[in-house]
């Protein structure tokens, strides 16, 4: 019996279902590049708005952050989310990346095991928890105790807050990083002499770099997104003055644009304060996402070295 | 130098030998501190994790002993000894129905595409670098997605007169949005891992590449599949900076509808993250223990769901390896 082109094609149903299938499939991909855009949409239009008729006297020569009031400072919101990204970044990359070296060049599996789930519980902490946590006892127990600080809220404060739910994240890509560095070079390094900590300091780690730095970059990057541990514990709200002292009260970008939202139904006040929440929102989205793209580049460089 | 063994004294014996030999008899001194320091940050980490849940717990403990219904059934008031937490987790369960029903399919979807389909097309490597820079969008942005799309364009759609398009819906199409780009990473991965031959087999005995996926793959991608669904879900519990802009209530809510009332979804709304916060923020006597006692409450959740995640996947990667 010969077979014809109609027995290979096979049965047409089922022909239907796989394009059906691969359609819907097409279009749930699509959906994100949708959101995407959504984004940049959001963003741009209030954001224009905002640009073209702003007098830029208040957004760079006032004296705070006032949206209400019509001054839009956003050295003072730079400002501080620097501090609170520096405060993190000084509490989370020694611990975040000893962690990692730890669990990747010292624990035994079975240690291993135990920790890990540690840091893992740490990463699925809510951010509100930590704000909690930053006012109910890293304030009162640390920074008023042995930095002196006199409000319970600060910059510090947040700053830590930030620094604790940043750990997980350095951790793990740092973890990453350094078991992706071959053990050949370990065993080189043992089969000259070396001890572990020659080992571990002068040949893993920098074989590792690329990967520790895209690790510090996305860590950074999540701590100036992060919102409400500062909302929480930064203390500043409707607005706050210049200001470079950590142990002083501030807002940050992200939480300047959670407290102009809050309390109101719309966000209104003076002319342009409602476009000001977009306008910081845009300058926090170019700096997140600047940093997000270094951050990829140096991980990419890791796949492509080993 | 030569190294000697000496041969009668049993292995442990012989390895100190040698030990000291190389070592010169010297200890490790900067290699033993370097260990400490090591030791010292995850101790740190877990030192973190037991002091927040002493405090935590400690602080809630009145509102557990005295008024633990009443807590747990009260609606949002102005009196600390009257406010209970009902609200915030009616709010809070609708918002993760929504991320089931919207993110889970679209997000297991739009994975299948990337990994099954068109692993490696211009569309689906551009997908992919969207998909990750999406993922490090700062949640607030996406609130302010939430609340010019949602609140704004799409008021009647989302909301009711007089709700002003602050509705848990627009709370909750933000954040199916928002873990979007965590379930497509997590189910991407999980689809990755499934070996070609298992595929290979399908094909072999003529099945088209949806046969073999919905019988062969997602099958066995499913555990890590589902870990990744829990983890977004305890996410998207946790998140209070895009309700924020979505207009959570954080004053008096005035309906108190029962838990599966439709009509609420077009309400006006409050959420679990978001009363732990205005609690926290609240300087009157009182909302310290209440702001802890909802945390505990959110911590169970959040932390039982992470524990289940971890427990299934260490589950099935000793079962594979």
């Amino acid at each position: 019996m010969a077979i014809t082109l109609e027995d290979l094609r096979g049965d047409p149903r089922r022909v239907r279902t796989e394009r059906a299938v691969r359609v819907t499939l097409t279009a749930a991909a699509a959906t994100s590049i949708m959101i995407s855009a959504l984004i940049v949409f959001s963003l741009a239009r209030e954001t224009w708005t905002f640009v073209t008729q702003v007098e830029w006297a208040t957004v760079f020569a006032s004296d705070g952050w006032f949206p209400r009031r019509g001054e839009y400072n956003i050295w003072t919101l730079l400002v501080g989310s620097a501090i609170v990204t520096t405060v993190a970044m000084v509490i989370a990359v020694p611990i975040g990346l000893g962690s990692a070296i730890y669990l990747s060049e010292y624990a035994r599996p079975s240690v291993r095991k135990v920790l890990k789930p540690t840091l893992e519980i740490l990463a699925g902490i809510p951010s509100v928890v930590l704000g909690f946590f930053a006012i109910s006892f890293i304030s009162p127990e640390i920074v008023q105790r042995f930095f002196g600080a006199t409000d319970l809220f600060n910059l510090m404060v947040a700053g830590l807050g930030v620094g604790i739910l940043s750990i997980p994240l350095i951790a793990s890509v740092s973890e990453d990083a350094l078991r992706s560095v071959p053990q050949a070079l370990r065993e080189a390094s043992y089969g000259m002499g070396a001890r572990k900590i020659t080992t571990t300091v002068r040949v893993v780690l920098p074989a590792a770099v690329s990967g520790l730095v895209a690790a510090f970059i996305l860590a950074v990057s999540r701590a100036i997104g992060e919102t409400m541990v500062v909302f929480i514990a930064g203390g500043a709200g409707g607005g706050t003055l210049f200001n470079t002292n950590p142990l002083e009260p501030g807002l940050t970008m992200t939480a300047a644009m959670a407290s102009q939202a809050t309390g109101t139904d719309a966000v209104v006040g003076e002319a342009l304060t409602f476009q000001s929440l977009f306008f910081v929102g845009s300058v926090l989205f170019l700096i997140t996402f600047l940093l997000n793209v270094v951050a990829s580049r140096f991980v990419r460089r890791v796949r492509q070295s080993y | 130098m030569a190294l000697t063994t000496p041969a009668t004294v049993g292995p442990r014996a012989a390895e100190r030998s040698v030990a000291d030999q190389l070592t010169k008899g010297g200890a490790d001194w900067l290699g033993g501190t370097f260990l400490v320091l090591l030791i010292a940050s995850l101790g740190f980490c877990v030192l973190v994790l037991v002091t927040l849940m002493v405090d935590v717990i400690g602080t809630s403990a009145p509102v557990f002993s005295e008024r633990f219904v009443d807590f747990m059934t009260g609606t949002l008031r102005t009196r600390a000894d009257e406010a209970g937490l009902y609200q915030g987790l009616v709010g809070s369960f609708w918002i993760c129905v929504f991320v089931v029903v919207l993110a889970f399919p679209l997000g297991i979807g739009a994975a299948l595409y990337l990994e099954e389909y068109a692993p490696d097309t211009r569309f689906s490597r551009f997908v992919n670098v969207n998909i990750r820079n999406l993922a490090g969008v700062p949640s607030i942005v996406y609130g302010i997605l939430g609340f010019t799309i949602f609140t704004k364009a799409l008021r009647s759609f989302t909301s009711t007169g007089r709700a002003n398009g602050l509705t848990v819906m627009s709370a909750g199409l933000t954040l199916a949005i928002l873990v979007l780009p965590i379930v497509i990473i997590t189910a991407s991965e999980a689809v990755r891992a499934v070996p070609d031959s298992l595929r290979e087999a399908g094909y072999g005995v003529g099945a088209t590449r949806w046969e073999v996926i919905r019988s062969h793959v997602l099958p066995y991608a499913a555990p890590g599949i589902i870990t990744g669904l829990i983890l977004s879900l305890a996410r998207a519990l946790g998140e209070a900076a895009p309700l924020i802009l979505v207009g959570a209530t954080t004053g008096r809510l005035a309906g108190d509808p029962s838990l599966l009332d439709l009509g609420q979804l077009r309400e006006r709304f409050t959420a679990l993250p978001i009363v732990v916060t205005e609690w926290a923020k609240n300087p009157n006597e009182g909302f310290d223990e209440l702001a802890a006692a909802a945390i505990v409450v959110m911590l169970v959740i959040v932390v039982i769901a992470n524990t289940a995640a971890i427990l299934l996947r260490n589950r099935y990667e000793k079962k594979r390896t």
